[in-house]
């Protein structure tokens, strides 16, 4: 038994630390599509969330230059994101392999610190503390502050379940009044102790946190646990009076509530006090009468009242606990058969549109049908659940690849329709774009001399590169005179050889005198031509970029589309074919269970028909003593008072009162079970 | 023949029965989790294609705008909807669960549209209803000039904070 509440301690430790949530607030956002996957990740989108981040995480490694890049301020927080992000997704291979990489790279040692406390944590989660504990002894040095007392409380759990309970108690004893594992630390205490064969001190540490206050729901369970868990362990040392003081701190509304009602029943009946023990279980009888509690609870009242001698009452309450587990045995049945057409799982999944991170708790709302009917019963296995939240997970993977199958259908649709619209377009359009472009490199080329030469000026004085036209014709008459003057001297006057002379004077004192004018002219000139070199550069791109873009929007889909949709298919039948085992391995999972209660019920009723018998039995030999008792006594007082009259007693009238006494006898009893009546010890029904 | 037709019947039966009736073992329940890991992480790849596919077919790099939304004081207001116009067109509008704004609580940033757009000049309008710390409803408005250059364009739209102008709203180009 003992054993057994160990092993339910256990597995409560593990739900906790499942419970954890890595990832509370975003930081200050540097990227804005990392902000966009923590909107799906806060949501519980995994499956969004991680895509998102896993394609932000490849652009980022295929940069040049990363380090650049914005996400590379959240480079560190982003691959942990996506960590922790795949094991809410129950992907625990990757975020181990992902986080292992972290480790082993040549980041600064508080992050690998870090990692290797995550590595950890999905160790301990696979149930491999061996690997937990060899990944924690990598840690060196200081951890970040707000992970001081996750690695404790890890390390603490992981030593629990590596047999080493006495460093354990030292780190949890060194936690126990944290916040944030306020009551889970001194539950865990408690644990350590008891594996360390040191119960004197576990029970104080579980007591502790059997009275803590607190306003979270977890810690209240938590609470209410501790308490079942002393009540019980009570119980086995024989100690009634303490176990009932442990039961009676569980909350009435709590989820151990219907086990503390039961046990404190039975502590009152094993005391002996059936009356005591009748309110807890009559309470309890008003409840779920799916719930495992309450059916035995059926038991338990009718076995008091057969100890409490009321035996027409205790047949009365075997007999309606005989109807109660006949009726659910046929409910169980009829479940049985439901779950086996399939139906529990077409419940489940119709369920899931309303899926949020209360998904399981919520299936309790479920329409009452045989299919669902046991099924908070059957999420007691925490197996179950993982199995559960994987079907519905590949349900939503099957859904996802349908809608991608049907969505590259469309896009199929509308390359052919782009096709179609820019093919008989673009030729015509690049014809034209042909001889545009050769007049734009023309003039292209045109303004690039230009420049060159205005360049060139700024380096060496050039005054006759800025003449004007005039000027230039004015030079090339005075050349061609002084030609013909070098080759007819004797026809040209001096006269006029002097003329020349000045003229070639002035022309050149024109040119050098308007150089500077000139050259800053030519420079505004060439800064507003730029402008418009440069819209025509815009429109040029412009128009590259869209016919660049038109010919793409159609064009080398054809391939990468075909390659998508064999992948879709490929992936399509194997979630089908995994979903199909899911489902039967939860069906088995699911009707094992239902089989289990069945059986249990049966037992029931078999123990409740031998009682009920029993109690007839007891009830009409109590009745007959009784009516036996009653008679003698009438006929004494009918001797005594009329001893000299005749012996002969009204036969009728005896008859009579035979038929109305087993009717007065019952409202008498009723009566009585709120007095007080002797109180007997008895057997345990069970 | 009728009888090997009962046989192989009885057999399947008693094969389906089994099916049900069998110990579930903690192996085979850890070797269907572990296909279902492997298929996860085969979807999880193919999607990510899928959506660099659709990106590039749906919004090119030249015409793509994207807008998002956040909370800047998460504590300060409760967003019911907010509606987005595109010159004087309605773009998107939305109407806020829970869940969705308990994530931009959080840090979270909502897409709320992406879509193509030329380049140039485009007046937005965002409207917006939310209800106060102090029990009120507020609905505001403001205008904002989206300048569309030739690359893909991201503004955030941030709801609150101590640098929103009298509108409560404050925009960044990402």
């Amino acid at each position: 038994m003992f054993r057994i509440t160990k092993l339910l301690l256990f597995s409560l430790l593990s739900f906790s630390v499942v419970a954890e949530n890595t990832i509370d607030n975003a930081p200050e956002l540097k990227d804005i599509f990392y902000g966009e996957s923590l909107f799906y990740a806060f949501q519980d989108k995994h499956f969004d969330a991680i895509s998102k981040l896993d394609a932000e995480l490849d652009q980022y490694y295929a940069l040049d230059n990363p380090s650049l890049d914005p996400f590379n301020q959240h480079i560190n927080h982003a691959e942990f994101s996506v960590g922790s992000f795949e094991l809410a997704y129950r992907m625990h291979q990757r975020a181990g392999r992902a986080i292992k990489s972290i480790m082993e790279s040549n980041l600064n040692q508080k992050i690998r610190n870090e990692a290797a406390f995550r590595l950890a944590q999905i160790y301990y989660r696979k149930n491999q503390p061996g690997n937990a504990l060899d990944v924690l002894e990598k840690i060196k040095g200081e951890m970040a502050n707000d992970l001081r007392v996750d690695e404790i409380y890890l390390r603490a759990q992981v030593y629990i379940s590596t047999g080493k309970f006495i460093e354990a108690i030292k780190l949890l004893k060194s936690i126990k009044n944290e916040d944030k594992y306020r009551g889970f630390a001194l539950y865990n205490l408690g644990i350590a102790y008891i594996q360390n064969n040191e119960e004197e001190k576990a029970v104080p540490a579980l007591a502790e946190l059997g009275q803590i206050s607190s306003d979270d729901r977890g810690v209240l369970a938590l609470k209410d646990k501790a308490n079942l868990t002393l009540a019980n362990r009570m119980l086995e040392k024989e100690s009634p009076q303490q176990a009932k003081q442990y039961f009676s701190r569980v909350r009435l509304n709590g989820p151990f509530a219907d086990r503390a009602l039961l046990g404190l029943g039975w502590v009152n009946a094993k005391a002996g006090r059936f009356k005591k023990a009748l309110v807890p279980w009559s309470i309890l009888q008003k409840r779920e009468i799916t719930n495992e509690a309450v059916q035995e609870s059926m038991l338990g009242v009718a076995y008091a009242y057969s100890q409490l001698h009321y035996y027409g009452q205790a047949a009365l309450s075997y007999g309606k606990a005989m109807d109660s587990f006949g009726y659910e045995i046929d409910r169980l049945q009829e479940s049985i058969k439901s779950v086996r057409e399939g139906k529990f799982l077409t419940a489940v999944l119709n369920k899931q549109s309303e899926r949020d991170e209360n998904w399981l708790h919520n299936l309790r709302d479920l329409q009452d049908t045989p299919e669902t009917r046991y099924i908070m019963s059957l999420m007691a296995s925490n197996d179950f659940q993982q199995s559960l939240k994987n079907y519905q997970d590949l349900a939503e993977l099957r859904v996802r690849l349908s809608y991608w199958l049907a969505t590259l259908d469309v896009y199929v649709e509308l390359i052919e329709i782009r096709r179609q619209y820019y093919e008989p377009l673009l030729p015509v359009v690049e014809k034209q774009f042909k001889k545009l472009d050769a007049r734009i490199r023309l003039r292209m080329s045109q303004r690039n001399r230009l420049d060159q030469r205005l360049k060139s000026l700024v380096i060496a004085r050039r005054p006759e590169y800025l003449a004007s036209a005039e000027e230039r014709g004015m030079q090339d008459i005075l050349a061609t005179q002084e030609l013909y003057l070098s080759k007819k001297p004797q026809k040209y006057t001096a006269e006029v050889k002097q003329r020349i002379a000045r003229l070639k004077g002035v022309l050149h004192w024109n040119i050098n005198e308007a150089y500077d004018d000139r050259l800053t002219n030519a420079y505004e000139q060439m800064q507003t031509l730029d402008i418009y070199i440069n819209k025509l550069k815009q429109a040029y791109q412009s128009f590259v970029r869209t016919r660049q873009a038109a010919t793409q929007s159609y064009e080398g889909y054809g391939i990468t589309i075909r390659q998508l949709k064999t992948k879709i298919k490929e992936n399509q039948v194997k979630v089908d074919g995994i979903m199909a085992r899911q489902g039967r391995l939860i069906e088995a999972m699911a009707v094992n269970e239902l089989e289990r209660r069945r059986n249990l019920l049966e037992e029931y009723q078999i123990k409740s028909r031998f009682a009920l018998a029993e109690s007839y039995d007891r009830a009409s030999k109590k009745q007959q003593k009784a009516e036996e008792e009653k008679i003698k006594q009438k006929i004494k007082q009918q001797e005594n008072s009329k001893k000299s009259a005749e012996d002969k007693a009204p036969v009728e009238e005896i008859q009579e009162n035979k038929q109305e006494q087993p009717s007065k006898e019952q409202p008498s009893q009723e009566q009585s079970v709120d007095e007080s009546q002797g109180e007997k010890t008895g057997e345990n029904v069970q | 023949m009728r009888k090997l037709i009962l046989a192989l019947f009885t057999v399947m039966q008693l094969i389906s029965f089994s099916a049900y009736t069998a110990d579930v073992t903690k192996e085979q329940i850890k070797g269907l989790d572990e296909q279902v890991q492997d298929i996860k992480n085969d979807v999880i790849d193919l999607t990510a294609g899928l959506l660099q596919l659709e990106e590039k077919l749906l919004f090119p790099s030249n015409s793509q705008f994207a807008l998002f939304v956040s909370l800047a004081d998460p504590e300060g207001l409760r967003l019911d909807a907010i509606q987005i116009k595109l010159e004087n067109k309605v773009l998107a509008h939305h109407l806020y669960t829970f869940r969705e704004l308990e994530a931009m609580q959080k840090g979270g940033v909502q897409k709320i549209y992406t879509g193509n757009i030329k380049t140039g000049e485009h007046k937005l309008v965002i409207s917006y209803s939310a209800k106060e710390t102090i029990g009120g409803v507020m609905k505001r408005s403001a205008n904002y000039t989206l300048k569309k250059g030739v690359g893909p364009k991201f503004v955030e739209i941030k709801i609150g904070g101590p640098d929103a102008g009298s509108q409560g709203l404050e925009f960044k180009d990402w």
